[in-house]
């Protein structure tokens, strides 16, 4: 990896954790919506340095794309826009204690990842092996390899899941009429 | 690069779930889910990218389709709640409460 693409990508990954920290400090449900927006489109372009295009492409069409815009219209639909100004968080006693426990599930990963034993399992400061996906074979067809080979019959049960969750979708969302 | 792409993995799950535990409206919460999800799915890609192979990504797209799944049954529920209780504030609906 050069040195250009090295920069770039701590672009996207301070954009990233900086998106998020002021998507869950801002009142508005509008605002905080775009921030994740931008949250996500910076995660998408670590996903493209990580030689995942097609992940990253995904990324992009479904969770900035139709996850969110569904959020909108769902704050837009109840007319939530404004946000109940001081009542949006917590108390600061539970605040605390959230950013308390937020610091320790912080510092498992860190840990574990730094000294503990995932890095004498893999270590994730050794050079990495050359990635699968350049030349020949590009990264969807060897996306498309696993799912529809070895994890075909998972890849089937997603669609009946999306199935289910349409139709639980609407039903919950039905306004009841009187019989 | 795979080592502080872990890292901001972790600092994004934190953020979520400190969101999780602080905020009180319940659409926000959801997107705190999300951006967890997001986390998850960015240390599925980096260590697929640590070994050099593509299975990650491919686990990648199932938990993208159950975070769709799932956004819509919750934003679903959240319509119904709110015409219920007329507010989605979260210390406000407690009917389970006693």
């Amino acid at each position: 990896m050069d040195q250009v693409a090295r920069y770039v990508y701590y672009l996207f990954a301070l954009v990233a954790v900086a998106s998020a920290l002021v998507f869950v400090t801002r009142k508005s449900p509008v605002s905080a919506a775009l921030w994740l927006v931008s949250t996500m489109f910076a995660i998408a372009g670590m996903y493209v340095l990580m030689d995942a295009q097609f992940v990253a492409a995904v990324q992009v069409l479904v969770y900035a794309g139709a996850i969110m815009v569904v959020f909108l219209f769902v704050v837009m639909l109840l007319n939530l826009g404004e946000g109940e100004a001081s009542e949006e968080f917590r108390r600061s006693r539970t605040r605390i204690a959230a950013g308390a426990l937020g610091l320790v599930l912080l510092a498992i990963p860190l840990t574990v990842y730094r000294g503990g034993f995932y890095s004498v399992l893999v270590p994730t400061d050794r050079p990495l092996v050359p990635s699968a996906v350049t030349g020949e074979v590009n990264v969807v067809t060897s996306v498309a390899q696993a799912l529809f080979t070895d994890y075909l019959i998972a890849f089937e049960v997603t669609s009946l899941l999306l199935l289910a969750s349409v139709v639980g979708a609407v039903a919950l969302a039905k306004r009841r009429t009187p019989a | 690069m795979i080592g502080e792409t872990l890292t901001i993995s972790a600092v994004l799950f934190a953020i979520g779930v400190v969101g999780v535990l602080t905020r009180r409206n319940a659409l926000i919460l959801f997107m705190c889910v999300e951006l967890m999800l997001n986390a998850v799915n960015l240390t599925f890609v980096a260590l697929s990218r640590l070994h050099g192979g593509t299975l990650g990504q491919a686990f990648v797209v199932f938990v993208m389709t159950v975070a769709a799944a799932e956004s819509a049954v919750g934003l679903a529920i959240i319509i119904a709640v709110y015409r219920h209780f007329g507010t989605v504030d979260l210390d406000r609906i407690n009917l389970l409460r006693g």
